[in-house]
């Protein structure tokens, strides 16, 4: 029954193909960009959740 | 930066505190309703005799309440405390968090009062009628708004991923929300869905699916790198990852709907999508739990004493326990044992209390000593509670795989004769009803802490004194920022409205992609001659199987298997569901399979079966309905409710609207007659009339003699 379901839906096959492009794409590209971010951003944003003056405990 | 250019503003502790009692009062109701439920799956009599109160009714309301009642104000109670201190602004709108606040309690209400009397669409985790659902709409713009506009005030120039989460959040449940409760009104109560068969089930798994992933994941995952890191005192492992993890999960989200109806009558290539985007979701979620451990590395030992870190610790390891299980759920052979059975019940609960409940339950104990400006009252009583959340949440899963197994492993046994050897389905849940009674201590252990832990909150707040607003300041942000070498994802997330449409286009590419073949489908399903629309009885007899939650308990969808066609029939085809609205599939069986339950036994089995279950078959679970054989059924609106299917496009003739009440009692009048035939004496307008008609009509049309495919 699937198959008669599939068959009837002309180029049914681009529709998995293009969501799975689209993800690829920007995943890479995601990811090169997470790796290329600046140190100092990633600081400042990391310590967004808490006050100036409130100490932290030291990462090791 | 010069202080002078500071400014003085505050923070609104007091909606934080009504949203946080909020999903402490609710959250013990929807327990309870929990535990009153789980007590009726191996104690009939739990359903106390009377409609209201019977297992159908009380399951939507014990879902809806535990997920937009305790889950949905844990929520709002952390991104009201969480959001403006993330911006270094106030809420945009008081009035608007107000706004948002008692519009939700009186959905809520609203909610408690309709499902247990019956008025349901019973699509699940949308089960509220429309007028609800356009109030659900309203609240949601209005907290949706209130977020926007704070961004729009803030004065830290950068968002923090949290921010990222609530945002995706509140996009996608508005989507998902409007779409799914798409329907058309008979009257104030009642309406047909928008889709029929396939598509109506398609529709509501897209639904079903990312309401788990965008109400009870993203959300709490903001709160989780919001709260967590503030806990443990010492930021978030590594923010990269956060980054990675955050685009990953809501565009692939949107694309693992359809492995939720796998072997049913769905095409091959949505369920092959859909298993593996759920195969894929394994990374970016497991990319959010080691983010959430790690990020506790060198803290371990404050984790030993500190109950709020015990709590979120248990939440981050249920949430990677369920997210592992998703996926493996999600392939076909797995899916095969799982599907229908109570390992789906224990895996959601997994999630569920252990993911949803204890990372609330963290929260809180953290947001209470904050806000009262105290200590927590007892750390005990919070150890405590931790022990028995742990053990209920056990003493829940546990047994329920057991069930799961058990029972899938007796239905599809064959004897050397080639039959099944447990040919009756009760066999098989007699078999597990200690399991049954061993989830409802599971349960019971659960409740007990959060009844703890609502008393050590009033105790907290009692001994402390509540500071209603908090001061902080910042300075303003500079207009015309535009620093050179900011590009790509840092200049965008400067920009919330422009990050906003952003993650909107993500989401809605994958919806796109799941949606566009759905509408197609419609005009793909091969159509059956024979099947015929309902007849007006049937039709009734029908919205009353959906007033009295069936659904619950009873799937109408025969799988290809051979131990499914042997027990229940000819396997179901999508063709045969081209007039259900909405379709009544069902997620779970309790009792066996009813698409093919017309004409296998005679009027008065059914009679007698409704009325008295266990005089048919001694040791069934399910609830008598003998009100059932003297209420007595009002059809006034039925002409309401053809024109409304007409209006839909299901092909009564011109004017039958007129002629369906005729019908109904012609028809009403032949099961009062076969009834009579039988020695039972009932009123054709009575409910069990109807319920008959339509239990005997149920997955006949393809045995009629001109069945042929398109």
């Amino acid at each position: 029954m699937y198959k008669e379901v599939l068959r009837s839906i002309d180029n049914i096959e681009i529709y998995p193909a293009i969501s799975l492009v689209i993800f690829v794409a920007f995943f890479l590209g995601m990811v090169i960009w997470v790796l290329r971010v600046p140190k100092s951003y990633v600081k400042h944003m990391e310590s967004l959740p808490f006050e100036e003056d409130e100490p932290l405990n030291p990462t090791p | 930066m010069n202080d002078t250019m500071l400014e003085r503003f505050h923070y609104d502790n007091k909606i934080v505190k009504y949203f946080g009692a909020a999903t402490l009062i609710w959250g013990l109701v929807g327990m309870l309703v929990g535990l009153i439920a789980a007590t009726q799956l191996f104690l009939p009599e739990a359903n106390l005799g009377n409609p209201y109160t019977t297992f159908g009714r009380i399951r939507p309301l014990h879902t809806n309440a535990v997920i937009f009642a305790f889950v949905g104000n844990a929520i709002f109670a952390g991104v009201y405390y969480s959001m403006p201190r993330l911006l270094k602004t106030p809420m945009f709108s008081k009035a608007l968090s107000w706004f948002h606040f008692w519009g939700w309690q009186l959905i809520i209400l609203a909610a408690a009062i309709t499902l247990p009397l019956g008025l349901t669409t019973s699509k699940e985790y949308a089960e509220l009628e429309w007028p609800i659902d356009i109030a659900i709409a309203l609240v949601w713009v209005a907290f949706g708004a209130n977020m926007i506009g704070s961004l729009i005030k803030r004065r830290e120039r950068h968002m923090y991923v949290a921010i990222w989460f609530y945002l995706a959040s509140f996009i996608t449940v508005a989507v998902l929300h409007i779409v799914n409760s798409l329907a058309l009104p008979v009257g104030l109560f009642k309406s047909y869905s928008a889709y029929a068969g396939v598509q109506d089930a398609l529709v509501q798994w897209w639904y079903g699916h990312n309401a788990v992933a965008f109400f009870l994941t993203t959300p709490f995952l903001g709160l989780m790198y919001y709260f967590l890191p503030k806990a443990a005192n010492r930021p978030v492992y590594s923010y990269k990852l956060s980054i990675v993890h955050f685009w990953a999960l809501i565009f692939i989200y949107m694309w693992a709907g359809p492995h939720h109806l796998l072997y049913t009558s769905l095409p091959e290539w949505a369920q092959v999508l859909g298993v593996a985007f759920s195969v894929m979701l394994i990374a970016p979620s497991w990319g959010g739990m080691v983010n959430g451990l790690l990020t506790l590395r060198g803290a371990w030992d404050k984790v030993r004493t500190d109950p709020v870190l015990k709590f979120m610790v248990v939440a981050i390891t249920a949430y990677g326990m369920a997210t592992f299980e998703g996926p493996m759920l999600s392939l076909k052979n797995v899916n095969a044992i799982a599907h229908y059975t109570d390992w789906i019940v224990g895996h959601v609960h997994i999630g569920g209390l252990g993911w949803n409940g204890f990372l609330t339950f963290g929260m809180l104990y953290w947001l209470w000593p904050k806000m009262w400006k105290t200590k927590i009252y007892s750390t005990k009583l919070a150890n405590t509670h931790f022990w028995l959340g742990t053990l209920g949440i056990i003493f829940y899963a546990l047994p329920l795989y057991v069930a799961a197994l058990t029972q899938f492993f007796m239905l599809r046994e064959f004897d050397e004769m080639g039959r099944l050897s447990y040919g009756n389905f009760l066999e098989t849940v007699v078999e597990i009803v200690p399991m049954y009674m061993l989830r409802a201590v599971g349960g019971l252990l659960y409740l007990s802490g959060a009844v703890i832990m609502g008393y050590n909150m009033i105790k907290t707040a009692q001994q402390g004194e509540f500071q209603a607003t908090e001061e902080d300041s910042a300075p303003a942000l500079a207009k015309d920022y535009n620093p050179k070498g900011e590009f790509w994802h840092r200049a965008w997330e400067r920009k919330p409205v422009f990050f906003t449409v952003l993650a909107t286009i993500a989401i809605l590419i994958g919806g796109a992609i799941e949606i566009i073949p759905t509408i197609l489908v419609k005009s793909n399903v091969p159509t059956i001659s024979s099947v015929k629309p309902y007849t007006p009885l049937e039709l009734e007899g029908r919205d009353l199987y959906i007033e009295n939650g069936c659904v619950g308990c009873h799937s109408q969808m025969i799988r290809p298997f051979r131990f499914e066609t042997e027990r229940y029939g000819e396997y179901s085809k999508a063709g045969e569901f081209v007039y259900d609205r909405p379709f009544l599939w069902g997620s779970k069986r309790t009792g066996p399979d009813l698409h093919r339950e017309g004409g296998k036994y005679p009027d008065s089995w059914h009679y007698f079966h409704m009325t008295d279950p266990r005089s048919m078959s001694p040791g069934s679970l399910m609830p008598p309905y003998p009100w059932m054989a003297t209420n007595e059924n009002d059809y006034s609106d039925l002409p309401a409710k053809i024109r409304t299917l007409q209006s839909l496009g299901v092909p009564y003739p011109d004017g039958f609207d007129q002629e369906a009440t005729a019908d109904l009692e012609a028809q009403a009048q032949r099961v009062v007659a076969n009834l009579k035939d039988a020695g039972i004496e009932v009123m054709p307008n009575t409910e069990i009339v109807a319920l008959i008609a339509y239990l005997q009509r149920l997955g006949t049309d393809i045995k009629a003699p001109t069945a042929e495919s398109n």
